[in-house]
């Protein structure tokens, strides 16, 4: 489905905008520049203030980047349990740097807060799916499923 | 000897979170029916007089709260449920909603009807993404049986932004705006979403409403601590044993929470610290482990409950690392609106960074101690004003780890 299609779906409210603008990333995974364009005109606020909103919140990105998102919660509790062993192996795994996708677009490697599962650190998402406990060797089984 | 005893949780891994007809079958709803015959001023009274104080942290009178929103006239009113639970080590609304949605669903619908709002929002955070559907389900369920009456509930998900959790942020966020908190006053109950009067209570609060409904405001005031009555979720993490949760009496200690419930430290280490009430918790050394969990009683150590999470450290952890990651944490996380918090953050990261890495004196120390009183003063928000306490805590009960990093 095409942005604008998407837009479509969410324009009766403001209140929207933020599951619009995840309803576009799910089909993108970014929010590219003219379906934020989009997105201000259809709910009637300034580009500058949708433009404000893609950049605030961390899930969001403006940056065209891989197709699945892999973040790692770099919060204390997975920090002390090994957070930084799991960053070096995914590293490693995919021949890229924290922050940056692989050439294929196929991954996105990126750091987040604690995503509320601190009871089986360390613990990393892909496409908000947690994965947890994860250890450097379980990391190229769970990338398995996305290749 | 702790005992837990649950009430936000009390249908936890007993009900099919999928089946309304669970929740009914265990006296789900029956407190809204209840409620619906009382007198709202009544209704709200009793709130008031079981002592309920916020679970999100704050630990305001939530009766009181409702009263402010109550007592002002409107078109419309909002009751929004804040489940952005992000401070990190905290798990327990990710708990009670998907192990028991309609407890949930039952407290706000209660709480409309007793502030007279007929829409209620559920602010989820975007990392729970399966409990859209879930949340969404039962509301369905609970219409389909018509058991709201005229009371429309709907659940919007946020982005990832750790400030959304204060109620002003969020309420912007829900507006389609950056999360960036509001100057107060007004105050949400008089002024909140799209300007009318809202109430924001946390998951648990909400969870509870419906047992206080039903047993009584004696009951539920008699329960644990009398100036912090009732049970606290806790959710434990770190390295504690058992990494669960618990949800106990708010008279329990700190000891019988890290040495009985979570069974201690899990390796043959010994204990150092635990930091409670989230990152922005003060870490408590050994010798204060038995004070009991209450927010008043916590307060008298400088610390907090907040959230409930529970980090526990033994002593092969290096604190000074730690909260340099913890700095981190509120660096990223200031929305920036104010100067104390967007700026203090960053420098308050690059001293404990500095210190970190051997390059810190002890002017760098005293710098932080000044830093951490401007930002926890002049900040605009709880962020700024409470990002400082592990720094200082440490800083006070575990200075030896600071100084031994220092540059000669
Ligand atoms: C930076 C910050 C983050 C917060 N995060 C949350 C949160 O995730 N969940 C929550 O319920 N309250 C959070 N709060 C507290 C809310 O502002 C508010 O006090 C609370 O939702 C009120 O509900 P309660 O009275 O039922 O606790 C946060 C406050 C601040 C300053
Ligand atoms: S700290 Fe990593 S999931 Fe909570």
């Amino acid at each position: 489905m095409g942005y604008k299609e998407i837009l479509q779906n969410y324009a009766d409210s403001p209140s929207n905008l933020l599951e619009a603008f995840h309803a576009i990333q799910d089909e993108y995974s970014y929010l590219p520049e003219e379906a934020i364009i989009a997105a201000a005109d259809c709910f009637g606020v300034p580009a500058a203030e949708a433009f404000g909103v893609a950049t605030f919140y961390s899930m969001f990105s403006i940056r065209k980047r891989g197709k699945n998102v892999i973040r790692i919660c770099e919060s204390a509790p997975c920090h002390i349990d090994g957070a930084a062993d799991v960053v070096a192996a995914l590293e490693k795994e995919l021949g890229i740097k924290m922050g940056e996708s692989t050439p294929d677009g196929n991954f996105a490697l990126e750091f987040a807060q604690c995503v509320g599962q601190c009871q089986a650190t360390p613990v990393l998402t892909i496409n908000r799916k947690p994965y947890l406990n994860v250890t450097p060797a379980s990391v190229p089984t769970i990338l398995a499923e996305y290749r | 000897m702790a005992v837990e005893m649950r009430i936000a949780l009390r249908n936890y891994g007993k009900v099919d979170p999928n089946k309304i007809e669970d929740y009914l079958s265990r006296g789900g709803y029956e407190a809204l029916k209840k409620a619906l015959t009382m007198d709202r001023a009544e209704l709200i009274d009793q709130v008031k007089k079981s002592k309920l104080k916020g679970r999100g942290g704050a630990s305001f009178n939530c009766g009181q709260k409702w009263s402010f929103a109550y007592n002002v006239d409107a078109d419309q009113k909002y009751v929004i449920c804040n489940a952005d639970e992000g401070e990190p080590g905290t798990y327990k609304d990710r708990l009670i909603m998907e192990g028991d949605p309609h407890t949930l669903i039952e407290g706000m619908a209660i709480a409309a009807y007793a502030v007279g709002a007929t829409e209620g929002i559920v602010y989820l955070r975007g990392e729970y993404p399966e409990l859209v559907e879930l949340l969404r389900q039962a509301v369905a369920q609970a219409e389909a049986k018509e058991l709201l009456g005229n009371f429309k509930l709907s659940v919007h998900i946020g982005a990832g932004a750790y400030v959304c959790g204060e109620e002003t942020a969020l309420i912007e966020s829900l507006e389609g705006q950056r999360g960036e908190p509001r100057f107060k006053p007004p105050y949400p109950p008089v002024s909140g979403l799209w300007g009318k009067p809202t109430i924001v209570n946390n998951v648990e609060t909400l969870a509870v409403i419906p047992e206080i409904i039903l047993k009584g405001a004696d009951w539920f005031s008699s329960i644990g601590d009398p100036e912090f009555p009732g049970t606290k979720v806790l959710t434990l993490s770190g390295d504690v044993k058992n990494r669960t949760f618990f949800e106990v009496p708010t008279d329990v200690t700190l000891r019988d929470v890290v040495f009985e419930l979570g069974g201690g430290i899990r390796s043959d280490k010994k204990f150092k610290a635990v930091q409670v009430g989230g990152t922005s918790g003060a870490f408590i050394p050994e010798s204060q482990l038995d004070t009991t969990i209450g927010h008043t009683k916590m307060a008298l150590i400088g610390a907090t409950l907040g959230s409930g999470a529970v980090f526990v450290l033994d002593d092969s952890r290096d604190l000074v690392d730690i909260n340099f990651q913890i700095t981190k944490f509120f660096e990223h996380e200031s929305c920036g609106k104010c100067t104390p918090c967007r700026e203090g953050t960053m420098r308050m990261r690059e001293l404990v960074e500095k210190v970190n890495c051997g390059q810190g004196k002890a002017a760098d120390l005293d710098l932080i101690t000044k830093l951490a009183r401007v930002m926890s003063t002049a900040s605009l928000c709880g962020l700024g004003q409470t990002a400082t306490a592990p720094v200082t805590s440490t800083l006070k009960h575990f200075s030896t780890e600071y100084a031994a990093k220092l540059k000669e």
